[in-house]
């Protein structure tokens, strides 16, 4: 709140794609405009978005942890619902991720059918998910969590692929199922909260200081832990994530996996534990096995899938999995590798459809074993793959292994044994993701692939961000990391604060501290 | 001086960066020799930071570790790497005796095996490619040897791990050359986990994870098994990058990429790095003697076991794979033996005679078109002169035949070993013993005797051409290399230990050194012992292999096939992981947990078309429940109101 | 003898049960209708009787809004009687039941 700079520039970001939305829409009733203009209109929003999500990033100021660019008005006066909109480094890389990922979608998966609507429902699509990133007002955030899943359904419904109406209707009526529990759960929190002090908000720092029972609390998370992990998805709430992913879209699998994905990781962190610290700690024992299952458990079923997009699907049940087990883990380095892994992992995942994306508009297939020796037709295509499935791998250089790194290392430090099996995860990540690899680029090059084309210049100018950020995040990730830290601190004491626990010394004093603590011990 | 130092690594990086972006257009062989123009640089910066290091007293080399960690340190870190709170991991070199040992050979062999490559993949379709990644692998292993921390250590470790990955499958369009590459990096990525969980743990107990930050501290990780835990986790890394027991199947497999792979990164450089990780944290090494004796046992029966598969394989890169292994698993018995100083010794001069070795059966398949098969070679002595006379050297220095440089690296590490275990070296003599025969045996069969690749095989495929000797980019490299082989026992001879690698290492090992307190007359017994064992090898294999190709009895099935080590993983980890993953795949995740979802939604349906009955759709049908709820009410609160 | 509210609220109550007998028994939609109005009189019916009996005018002022919705609820439904008449040529409830279940 401290920081308000003249320009809305939040607001902005949230109503601006959403503007863009209903201007294609508009636009394209008139039969006489050409769907090229749409496309150009479409992505020229999205990059104006990015543009002001990098003025947002540069203009944010470091070592602040508390929500910047606040912005607060009354939407509902009776209701104590506000339009509270605001940033901290937790949110920030996620909107940029979200702003980044967009327009990278919009252009390099064109849609072949009534592209009005497509580019509609995407802007739609943008400006929700920023909106749930940027929100600090529980009634603002759960109206912009269901309004992803309208366009998402009509993504996948409309310009799906075979079983598209299955998986839509899954997707949809799952993750509704998980909201009902968040509505009802925001609900009561609101109430008890005016019960307390006679006033009915829906302000997240407001909603802070409430106190709940032991039990009340524990039914609340709950409630809002079921939400954000079908969200997610962690195991084992995934099931509709396969058929979702695969079903969809390129550009559907790429936001859904890389922006939407992120909204349930992200609520846990910014909602369960800012709300229900105690809760919190009690269920970490039970959500960390979850993790760490839901990491051996998707990389295995990884390793037996044959479909290119239902073996991204279930490796990215793994990361969700690093991510869960970093947040709970609540030491500084877990809690901040896991939001980096998430920004990383958005990459990362969409890159990977995207390729496969590209890879099917040649092929018309993701089954491995048609694909066979791509890296002598298309060798371009090839590379960008490696770089890409390296850095899933988690390969140091890469992103990948800078978030999965700080993640395991910092849960070590309370939760070894979670940490050791899941260390383990990065064994199959290789296993899986290579053989992948081995079968569709390696070997010889049969006839039904050797006129595959290599990737176009448009194309290699498409995917060159993404490989751009990958590689600049693995090497250089203090940027970032500086932003995230502080709100993470943040987050933290105020978890210690509330539960009378305390991570270990070493998190945050370094060798000072594991010297101090010797001493002190003895 | 010492700033030239920052010139190593970037060198290779810069060539790794210019080929990439211009390797294709300028093509062969320019590209080669930007390459190889890159990696010379970063040779005679090596050389140049050398000097400056030596030219310090030995007191301020050890000041070079300290002030490149301490505060004084701006001038050593390139950038902060990862910084979130407590873990604060700098991009910095550390320059001691050790990491400019390590970086001198590996940019010298880097350097003459790049100008061999020159040569060796002329007219390869991906040949700037090769380059690219050559220069990419040099760049990683100069960042393993040489950074402060175990972290940026592992960046290296796993750069120069994909770049091997990629080297392995470098002909990707053979299916064996495909697999062979992503098992290399899958077994590498088993031993990786022990190197994080290690670095974890490290800094789980000390706060940070900078060699010399952690070794000051390395008292918090007493007590409680942390530093033995470290120690076999850190092995556990070093098995899987040096194939050791139990992940040491990689390598052979490894052999399908191009020669000069096998050669620089699968014989000179990246195989040891097993063992320079186990060197550069000796301190560590000295809290945990259990660690120390699985470390000493392991490498002694890899060493042995290595020996016997080399015994008899046909193919003449597997074999010398085998033999690289059993080298190295030298190297890991020196270390556990805590005779760091000689584990060194032997590293570099295996670098120089193993390194030899490949390039020259590199360029006997070359001469023979793509012959691998060493019964289809023989009498090559004749054609291939350059060949035959540096891999003559290169074979007497490995066989520890005096006074070439195996035999006083190998002398050291029995030395050290008879001092600490007998077992264990009864064991290394027999290696030794082993070594000397299986090298004959390869020199035999490859230079001597009749020339079969005249005659046609026996599978039918048809006689070779006349070999030809290669030209000179490829046959300079072998003549530097072969000098080096025999005379790189010069650094560290036995009664010269002042002035020699010994003390040049102080530094870094320290009084940790294993003084083997023998008196001369042993030490002078020892050598002799050695020295017999090369010989009658040799005059054994000479008896065995000179005439002969065909001797089944000696080269038995489970030998050959690698005492079934793959075919043990197969059955015990391979296929259940298969059934494993498929199960899961098929029955857990579709039947059970989607079973749940989709049954929910099923049981939701089969009650809605249960209940949708009472829809019958005729209004009287209705109204007539309309009619029985009226009464219904009424007759609950008539009740009511008269009871 | 004097008509007492008791003879009122009794017609009432058999207007009412012919109504919902009629309801019940009856196919033909117009009929239907004529037996839904029936039973609104009979309610009106009751709610003058109580007025009166009570001497609250509240009960009279509400037989309007009755009347007001019943004719109201006759155009629209008559409307619909009619749309399907053209449509089938019946009237008969029996044989509209596309709502089934």
């Amino acid at each position: 709140m401290s920081h308000s700079p003249g320009f809305p520039y939040l607001t902005f970001l949230v109503l601006f794609p959403a503007g863009g939305a209903a201007a294609v829409a508009i636009l394209g009733a008139f039969s006489q405009v050409r769907r090229v203009v749409l496309e150009g209109l479409a992505i020229a929003v999205s990059v104006v978005v990015l543009g002001f999500a990098i003025g947002v990033a540069v203009l944010f100021r470091t070592g602040d942890a508390g929500y910047q660019f606040g912005s607060n008005h009354v939407w509902a006066q009776g209701l104590g619902i506000h339009w509270q909109l605001g940033t901290d480094g937790i949110s920030l890389f996620l909107v940029l991720m979200a702003a980044v990922l967009f327009p990278i979608a919009l252009a390099g998966a064109r849609t072949r059918a009534d592209a009005r609507s497509f580019l509609a429902w995407m802007l739609l699509l943008e400006a929700a998910c920023i909106g749930s990133f940027l929100s600090l007002d529980l009634i603002l955030f759960f109206f912009f969590f269901e309004l992803t899943l309208v366009p998402s359904y009509f993504l996948i419904s409309g310009w799906g692929h075979a079983r598209r109406a299955y998986a839509a209707v899954k997707f949809f009526l799952y993750t509704f199922v998980g909201s009902a529990f968040l509505l009802v759960g925001i609900l009561v929190v609101a109430f008890l909260h005016q019960h307390q002090t006679g006033v009915l908000t829906f302000s997240l720092p407001a909603l802070m200081h409430t106190h709940f029972s032991s039990t009340t609390e524990i039914l609340l998370f709950v409630a809002f832990t079921a939400a954000f992990a079908i969200k997610a998805p962690l195991f084992p709430f995934h099931t509709w994530s396969p058929d979702a992913y695969a079903e969809a879209p390129t550009g559907g699998s790429m936001v859904l996996s890389g922006v939407l994905a992120k909204l349930g990781t992200y609520g846990i962190l910014r909602f369960d534990l800012n709300l229900f610290p105690q809760a919190t700690v009690d269920f970490v024992p039970i959500i960390l096995t979850l993790a760490v299952i839901g990491i051996i458990y998707g990389a295995i079923v990884a390793c037996a899938q044959r479909d290119l997009k239902r073996l991204v699907a279930y490796s990215s049940l793994a990361q969700m999995g690093f991510i869960a087990l970093g947040t709970f883990a609540l030491t500084t380095q877990s809690v901040t590798g896991g939001v980096l892994l998430m920004l990383n992992h958005g990459l990362v995942t969409a890159a990977l459809f995207l390729l496969i994306g590209w890879i099917y508009e040649r092929r018309q297939t993701w089954q491995v074993t048609e694909l066979r020796g791509l890296q002598s037709p298309a060798p371009v295509m090839a590379a960008a793959f490696t770089v890409v499935m390296l850095a899933s791998i988690g390969l140091p250089g890469l992103n990948g292994f800078v978030s999965e790194f700080l993640v395991l290392s910092g849960t070590f430090l309370t939760h070894r044994w979670w940490a050791v099996v899941a260390t383990a995860g990065v064994v199959f990540a290789a296993l899986y993701l290579l053989w992948a690899y081995q079968q569709v680029f390696h070997g010889r090059v049969d006839l039904a692939n050797a006129g595959t084309r290599d990737l176009s210049m448009a194309e290699r100018l498409v995917i060159a961000p993404l490989i751009l950020a990958i590689v600049f995040l693995g090497i250089y990730p203090k940027p970032v990391l500086d932003r995230i830290t502080p709100s993470v601190n943040r987050l933290i004491a105020q978890v210690e604060s509330s539960t009378h626990t305390q991570q270990p010394v070493v998190a945050r004093a370094g060798v000072a501290g594991a010297t101090a603590a010797a001493k002190g011990g003895k | 001086m010492l700033h030239a130092a920052f010139l190593m690594p970037l060198l290779p990086l810069a060539g790794f960066v210019v080929l990439l972006a211009v390797g294709r257009r300028v093509g062969d062989p320019w590209a080669g020799w930007i390459g190889t123009v890159a990696v010379a640089g970063s040779f005679a910066a090596a050389c140049v930071t050398l000097i400056g290091l030596v030219h310090q007293p030995a007191t301020a080399r050890e000041l070079t570790c300290s002030v490149s960690c301490g505060t004084g340190a701006a001038s050593h870190a390139f950038f902060t790497w990862i910084p979130v709170g407590g873990l604060q991991v700098k991009a910095a070199i550390l320059l001691d005796p050790l990491s400019m040992t390590m970086c001198v050979f590996v940019t010298g062999v880097s350097m003459l095996i790049h100008l061999y490559s020159i040569g060796y993949m002329q007219r390869d379709r991906d040949y700037s490619k090769f380059f690219v990644y050559l220069n990419l692998f040099v760049f990683s292993m100069l960042v393993l040897v040489l950074a402060n921390n175990f972290l940026v250590t592992f960046v290296g470790w796993e750069g120069v791990g994909v770049c091997s990955y990629w080297l392995v499958s470098f002909w990707f369009h053979r299916d064996s050359a495909a697999s062979a590459g992503k098992k290399a990096f899958i077994y590498n990525r088993v031993g990786d986990v022990g190197f994080l969980i290690a670095v974890f743990l490290i800094f789980s107990k000390t706060g940070t994870l900078t060699y010399l930050e952690v070794f000051a501290h390395r008292h918090l990780l007493a007590g409680g098994g942390a530093a033995t835990a470290a120690v076999l986790l850190l092995f556990l890394a070093a098995t899987g990058k040096s194939a050791q027991i139990p992940l040491f199947n990689w390598l052979p497999d490894a052999m399908e990429g191009p020669t000069p792979v096998s050669a620089l990164i699968h014989a000179a450089t990246m195989v040891t790095a097993g063992v320079y990780l186990l060197c550069r944290a000796n301190p560590l090494l000295a809290m945990s003697s259990a660690g120390m004796w699985v470390i000493a046992v392991i490498g002694g029966v890899t060493a042995f076991v290595a020996a016997t598969i080399a015994c008899t394989q046909q193919d003449i890169k597997k074999g010398l794979a085998f033999s690289t292994v059993s080298q190295i698993g030298y190297m890991v018995l020196a270390v556990g033996t805590g005779a760091y100083v000689a584990a060194i010794f032997l590293m570099v001069a295996h670098a120089f005679y193993k390194g030899l070795l490949f390039l020259g059966a590199g360029s006997v398949i070359h001469g023979l078109e793509d012959e691998q098969d060493m019964k289809r070679m023989g009498a090559l002595r004749r054609w291939m002169p350059w060949t035959f006379g540096t891999f003559l050297f290169a074979w007497l220095a490995i066989a520890a035949v005096p006074p070439f440089s195996g035999f006083w690296a190998k002398g050291d590490i029995l030395s050290n070993v008879y001092a600490k275990n007998l077992p264990l070296y009864a064991l290394a003599l027999l290696t030794a013993f082993l070594t000397a025969y299986y090298m004959s045996r390869i020199f035999y069969l490859t230079f001597t005797g009749k020339a079969r690749w005249q005659e046609p095989a026996p599978d039918g495929s048809p006689a070779h051409h006349k070999p030809h000797e290669s030209p000179w980019v490829m046959r300079l490299p072998l003549v530097v290399l072969a000098f080096c082989a025999v005379f790189a026992g010069l650094i560290d001879l036995p009664w010269a230990h002042s002035v020699s690698l010994a003390a040049w290492l102080d530094p870094v090992f320290g009084n940790r050194l294993f003084d083997s307190h023998q008196s001369a007359s042993v030490q002078i017994a020892l050598a002799v012992a050695d020295g017999v064992v090369a010989v009658a090898a040799l005059l054994v294999a000479w008896g065995l292999w000179r005439r002969r190709v065909d001797r089944p009895e000696l080269e038995p099935d489970f030998l050959q096939r690698v005492w079934y080590w793959d075919n043990l993983y197969d059955a015990v980890i391979g296929r259940p992981g298969q059934v494993m993953a498929r199960t899961f795949a098929t029955v857990v995740d579709a039947r059970v947990i989607d079973g749940a979802v989709n049954g929910t939604a099923a049981l939701v349906r089969s009650t809605a078309a249960r209940v949708r009955r009472l829809q019958t759709g005729f209004v009287r049908n209705y109204v007539l429940g309309v009619a029985l709820g009226l009464v219904a009410i009424l007759v609950f609160m008539v009740s009511r109101s008269w009871s | 003898m004097s008509i007492g509210p008791a003879w009122y609220l009794g017609l009432a109550a058999v207007l009412f049960a012919i109504g919902a007998i009629g309801v019940l028994v009856r196919r033909n939609v117009l009929v239907m209708f004529m037996c839904i109005e029936l039973m609104l009189n009979a309610a009106n019916l009751t709610f003058v009787t109580f007025s009166r009996v009570l001497g609250d005018i509240g009960g009279q002022s509400l037989v309007f809004f009755v009347l007001v919705v019943a004719a109201a609820e006759v155009v629209v439904g008559l409307g619909i009687v009619v749309a399907i008449f053209r449509r089938r040529k019946s009237t008969t409830a029996d044989d509209l039941h596309v709502l089934k279940g």
